[in-house]
């Protein structure tokens, strides 16, 4: 057994320190909420909040409870089930900083790091509020053409990217099917923590039908076992939102009452759904 | 043969599609997704639809990347926005009303209308509500720019702007909307009254076509079973067959 696969999920979450740049990614891809909750409870702090390319329920849950210090996200939003209620009410009264930004920049800057570049350019946003706000993006006139500006944004090399897949095998190899944003993700961040619902002892890279898929274990540095790990969230086709929980989270949230309630059920609504 | 709100909505975005190759909806798009969908369906296949969200009806392998990608390469020809609040440049605002970034009211954040504003050739604008709290005469935060100065590499930009009212049209060397067609029930001067900001308006202002019976029998039957991967909670409101 690999050292690095197969820890507890308290002791993956423990690797994450205070002020970290966490990167997690949208809500479809596969949100790592079992190790959040357990972010939680060791009461992190001072996240820098990279949502790749925007934040649902894990974000709002953060910000709910004090972790995040910076968010940077194309959007916060709950879809179909509303406006996200912390990201939505803290962003109007608290300290935290909002870097707003937008889904093709977030996963641009990713990709500038992973080839190791300082930085990347990206069409579109001059004349946008979304570019004035960012004091770290620059517009600057393309070198191979007279008179064509266009805005660069400097590499996002995440501490920590922290997501949820089906299946990881005893040699850190990961599969992140159809999610290549995962992929961005993991070769982008300094460390990568993988929660997952099963550990196989087949190596993942022995099936060329699925090799393509797999992150290979160099980019890994944890792999804890977590069953139905996305809880409240769906995992891609394995199993759907549990929106029951989800609309009780929105519920809950309208105050902090009812957040600390949600936050003392989680594990319960976990196991029954597992 | 009666229709209702919706199903109008789903056959004009259908009808503004027309001639495209390829057509992308972002998420929570259940109205553009539909319309999308039944273009395609009226164009029996000559068309490519790629909903975000969906399994079926998605053919992006290379992660949320690949959406921006094939835009910026001109491979995807319509889009849809929306907006908390549009001008009448067309500027669209999804971050919130008041002063930034501790306004009044916040809303999610821009997803990726910084960028897909520039690069696809007919971004449809789509708001059912259309009042003065949402059509305003200058948006509090610009995420996206309905016009650009000359020089910046634009190939992108607004078309059309279908809300619960009417449709309007963009002309993007005036910088204003056409009024094109209102919807049954409406009047131009209750259009007006709704709207914060200047708009074109032809002496005589067309009702936007009805739905016909097979543009509604395709509503009701393949695109309801097709949006319903996506939307079941939306295809559970439409009529059926």
């Amino acid at each position: 057994m690999n050292s690095k696969s197969d820890i507890s999920l308290d002791r993956l979450a423990a690797l994450v320190p205070d002020g970290a740049m966490l990167a997690v990614p949208k809500d479809s891809s596969g949100v790592a909420m079992a190790a959040t909750r357990e972010l939680l409870r060791r009461s992190v702090r001072g996240l820098h909040l990279l949502c790749v390319p925007t934040g649902g329920i894990q974000a709002d849950i953060l910000i709910g409870a004090g972790a995040v210090r910076t968010i940077e996200t194309s959007a916060v939003t709950m879809g179909e089930y509303g406006p996200a209620p912390y990201f939505t009410a803290e962003m109007r009264e608290s300290g935290i900083e909002i870097k707003d930004s937008t889904c093709p920049a977030v996963y641009a800057a990713l990709q500038a790091a992973e080839k190791g570049l300082p930085f990347i350019p990206l069409r579109g946003l001059i004349g946008t509020d979304v570019l004035k706000h960012r004091q770290d993006w620059k517009v600057i006139d393309n070198p191979f053409a007279s008179g064509d500006p266009i805005v660069v944004l400097p590499a996002l090399r995440p501490d920590f990217a922290l997501f949820h897949t089906p299946l990881a095998d005893r040699y850190g190899n990961v599969f992140v099917g159809r999610q290549r944003d995962l992929m961005t993700m993991a070769h982008a961040a300094s460390h990568t923590l993988v929660t997952v619902e099963n550990i196989t002892d087949d190596n993942l890279l022995d099936d060329p039908a699925r090799a393509g898929s797999v992150l290979p274990s160099f980019y890994v540095s944890a792999i804890a076992l977590a069953p139905r790990g996305a809880w409240p969230l769906a995992l891609w086709d394995v199993y759907p939102d549990d929106e029951a929980a989800i609309a009780r989270y929105l519920a809950l949230a309208r105050t902090d009452d009812g957040f600390a309630r949600f936050l003392s059920e989680w594990p319960d609504g976990e196991r029954a759904a597992a | 043969m009666s229709f209702s709100q919706t199903e109008l909505l789903i056959t004009s975005i259908a009808r503004l599609l027309e001639g495209c190759r390829h057509v992308a909806v972002g998420a929570s798009s259940p109205i553009p997704g539909a319309g999308a969908l039944l273009a395609r369906h009226r164009c029996a296949g000559g068309m490519r639809v790629s909903v975000l969200g969906s399994i079926a009806h998605n053919a992006f392998t290379n992660g949320g990347v690949e959406l921006f990608d094939s835009a910026a390469e001109g491979r995807i020809d319509a889009f849809f926005l929306g907006g908390g609040q549009i001008d009448g440049e067309a500027n669209i605002n999804l971050v919130g009303t008041g002063s930034y970034p501790r306004g009044e009211v916040r809303w999610p954040g821009s997803f990726g209308s910084a960028y897909l504003y520039y690069l696809v050739p007919r971004v449809i604008l789509f708001r059912e509500e259309h009042s003065r709290r949402v059509m305003v005469r200058k948006v509090d935060f610009v995420s996206a720019a309905g016009v650009s100065q000359a020089g910046i590499y634009r190939p992108g930009g607004p078309y059309a702007l279908l809300t619960g009212r009417c449709l309007l049209m963009f002309d993007r060397s005036r910088r204003r909307f056409t009024l094109k067609s209102i919807h049954p029930g409406q009047t131009v001067e209750e259009i007006r009254d709704h709207t914060g900001f200047d708009f074109d308006c032809p002496a005589d202002v067309p009702q936007t076509p009805v739905p016909d019976a097979r543009m509604l029998a395709a509503i009701r039957s393949t695109i309801r079973d097709e949006i319903a991967e996506t939307y079941p909670r939306f295809a559970a409101g439409l009529a059926g067959a």
